[in-house]
């Protein structure tokens, strides 16, 4: 998927306009944040389990190589085949040559965000193999153009009922319909002809399940079922750090990860795969391929980023992000947005191509609170910050200033001339009102509100006043 | 170098492993000694707190005395909502007698056309209202899937309380999981528009089960 995070800025902006948009993005705080909300209160105890979900994915982290080992053995000794990818265009390489040495045409896809993130649909496009995203959210993106998902769980959170209607009414050439369960039905009944047709599926994986070499996906609809059970073929395409060591295990996080994404105590479905159909068996794939992908991940263990490698990917972080909830996921520009794109986003395509992410926090700490294992999303994002300005990173204007302001600050003295004069300038602009309606230098501050003038005086002089 | 050599060696080296081949002691002691972790308070009687918890995801439930009370049962419940009196079994029921109680239903593959599909399970977990299919030649995985009604048989002394349960049972009877172990929890839905649950999306759009115990 193209990177197209440096405009950050510019779709923000853009998006506060979008009415449509707007509506979708509201629907989260009286959903979303809601059903989490009472997902956590019914449970009790869930700040427990948060601290028992880290401990559970640190674990597996301390000791990747050798869980990724038996999970390899495992898997393998059932009649899965495993294959590693270094980066994306590997990933695709595999899943193509795959496809390619068992004469696939189409492919049955579940949703996963690492194959957005390898970009797999244009590579299988680009190899004359036809993908078909299954998940009715993935689906709608698909037939519109290959719109981008906007959010990992609700991927078309930015389209009305209305936009679906009328795309399916275009696409499908059926009689327009707006009612959502009426929608469901026309995609149902499009796409199962498809399922069964289908020589491949592909899906991702919550979990990989290192005492068994089972992979686990959780998922809603039962499409996740369809694309393991109907085609020949089932690939399997995750991330290296996806492991955990026992069924017990993953039990825990299976109580974290709904609850955390859509404030279900469990998924419809979660399904649990440990290698290819077996002899007398009437339905399952002849063939199970594992496709673990490396593409940054490794790196990000050696550094301070190692903590985002315990993300389960359950879209708390973006529920509960002010600055998501205002801009919605476009504006990130790519596969992942809020708070876990500030970090994965940098980490994975480069700080210089996803600069302005770091900043697109209030440090509200909201993401943090909610992370059903305990990622402390804004300290990451500080420590990026300091390596944009490290690097150089930073707009000049924004390094002079801030080089400005240490100079200054190191010299008490003038910097309390400074302030003193600053505050009576500033008093001074506000006149009666006490307000300034265009600060210079930040005028894209003001040009929404009104800067309230301080009253005259440094809280130096104030301090100092009241001693005497 | 082999990606995954490659791969495993960055690995490595992030974790700065000191020893090649590293000791693996410390997880084979963890994946021996497989520790529950937490589990919510069990403060409920299981057969109970399934059949609650399944009527919340929007499954039906009854129950019946004994297994030769099934087909009735699914008779009733189709003709009640107007369903077909046929569909696909599993092949593990084909000794009820479907015919005695006016029911067509085949032993067969599913296919994308039935419309009633007939299983039993594994067992239930009752925290979470759940079914736990195993696949195999007699308890093939689209039976459950394909059709738009569900209907489940559950023995009440097959219920357990949690997920950790259930799989000491399937490690206690099968050794090790099969080609696949399907959780289900009603019929299958989305909210993908709007943020609205809508019922059958590609799976089941209703999930019946009948309860057989004393």
């Amino acid at each position: 998927m193209d990177v197209r995070s440096n405009e950050f800025k510019s779709r923000a902006a853009a998006n506060l306009g979008d009415a449509k948009l707007q509506r979708g993005l509201g629907l989260i705080k009286v959903k979303a944040v809601v059903n989490r909300a009472n997902a956590v209160a019914e449970f009790g105890d869930f700040e427990t389990l948060r601290e028992a979900g880290k401990q559970i994915r640190n674990r597996a982290l301390a000791d990747l190589d050798l869980y990724l080992e038996r999970f390899e053995r495992e898997a393998t000794a059932r009649g899965a085949v495993v294959h590693w990818a270094e980066n994306a265009s590997e990933a695709c390489c595999i899943v193509v040559d795959i496809a390619r040495q068992n004469g696939v045409r189409t492919v049955a896809k579940s949703k996963s965000m690492v194959s957005e993130e390898v970009g797999l649909n244009d590579a299988l496009i680009e190899a004359g193999i036809e993908p078909i995203e299954t998940d009715l959210g993935e689906y709608i993106l698909q037939i519109n153009d290959a719109e981008p998902p906007s959010h990992i769980v609700m991927p078309v959170i930015h389209k009305t009922a209305e936009d679906v209607a009328d795309l399916f009414h275009e696409k499908h050439g059926t009689p327009r319909k707006t009612d959502p369960a009426a929608l469901t039905r026309e995609a149902r009944e499009i796409l199962r002809p498809k399922f069964l047709a289908a020589d491949m599926g592909v899906s991702g994986a919550n979990f990989l399940i290192a005492e068994t070499g089972s992979t686990l996906i959780v998922t809603n609809e039962g499409n996740g079922r369809l694309c393991t059970t109907l085609p020949r073929l089932h690939v399997a395409l995750t991330g290296i750090e996806k492991v955990v060591p026992t069924l017990e295990d993953v039990s825990t996080l299976l109580r974290l990860l709904p609850r955390s994404a859509t404030g279900q105590a469990i998924t419809n479905y979660v399904s649990l795969h440990t290698g290819p159909k077996q002899l007398e068996e009437t339905d399952g794939p002849q063939q199970f391929h594992i496709v673990l992908v490396d593409n940054g991940r490794a790196k990000l263990l050696a550094g301070e980023m190692r903590e985002m490698l315990r993300c389960i990917r359950c879209g708390a972080c973006m529920n509960h992000c002010p600055v998501y909830q205002a801009v919605g996921g476009h504006a990130w520009g790519w596969v992942y947005p809020g708070p876990m794109g500030n970090i994965l986003t940098p980490s994975y395509v480069g700080l210089e191509n996803a600069v302005q992410l770091p900043n697109a926090a209030t440090m509200c700490n909201q993401c943090g609170v909610v992370c059903p294992v305990k990622i402390p999303l804004p300290d990451l994002m500080r420590k990026l910050r300091e390596e944009q300005m490290d690097r150089g990173l930073k707009p000049w204007p924004e390094r002079l200033g801030l080089a400005l302001w240490g100079w200054a600050a190191q010299r008490p003295a003038l910097y309390a001339l400074g302030t003193r004069l600053a505050v009576r300038v500033m008093k001074w602009l506000g006149g009666n009102e006490k307000l300034i309606h265009r600060l210079p230098l930040a005028a894209g501050w003001s040009d929404g509100r009104d800067f309230p003038a301080p009253a005259g005086r440094t809280f130096r002089e104030l301090y100092k006043e009241k001693r005497r | 170098m082999s990606s995954r050599d490659a791969i495993l060696g960055r690995v490595r080296a992030a974790l700065e492993r000191k020893v090649s081949p590293p000791d693996t002691a410390a997880i084979d002691a963890h994946l021996a000694a497989r520790p529950i972790g937490m589990q919510p308070p069990r403060d409920w009687e299981p057969e109970l707190r399934f059949r609650t918890r399944a009527e919340a995801l929007a499954s039906t439930v009854e129950k019946v005395p004994g297994l030769q009370a099934v087909p009735g049962a699914v008779v009733r419940y189709l003709v009640t909502h107007k369903l077909p009196t046929g569909g696909v079994c599993w092949p593990s029921l084909r000794r009820l007698d479907w015919i005695g109680a006016g029911l067509g239903m085949e032993d067969r593959p599913a296919r994308g056309d039935d419309l009633v599909g007939v299983t039993g399970c594994f067992c239930a977990v009752a925290d979470t209202g759940t079914l736990m299919l195993l696949s195999g030649a007699d308890t093939p995985a689209a039976a459950s899937l394909l059709p738009e009604t569900h209907i489940a048989i559950v023995e009440t002394a097959r219920i357990v309380s949690f997920m950790e349960d259930a799989w000491a049972l399937l490690r206690a009877e099968r050794g090790r999981p099969p080609r696949a172990v399907n959780f289900v929890s009603g019929p299958s839905r989305t909210a993908d528009i709007e943020q609205t649950v809508t019922m059958g999306a590609h799976g089941p759009y209703r999930v019946h089960i009948i309860l057989v115990g004393a």
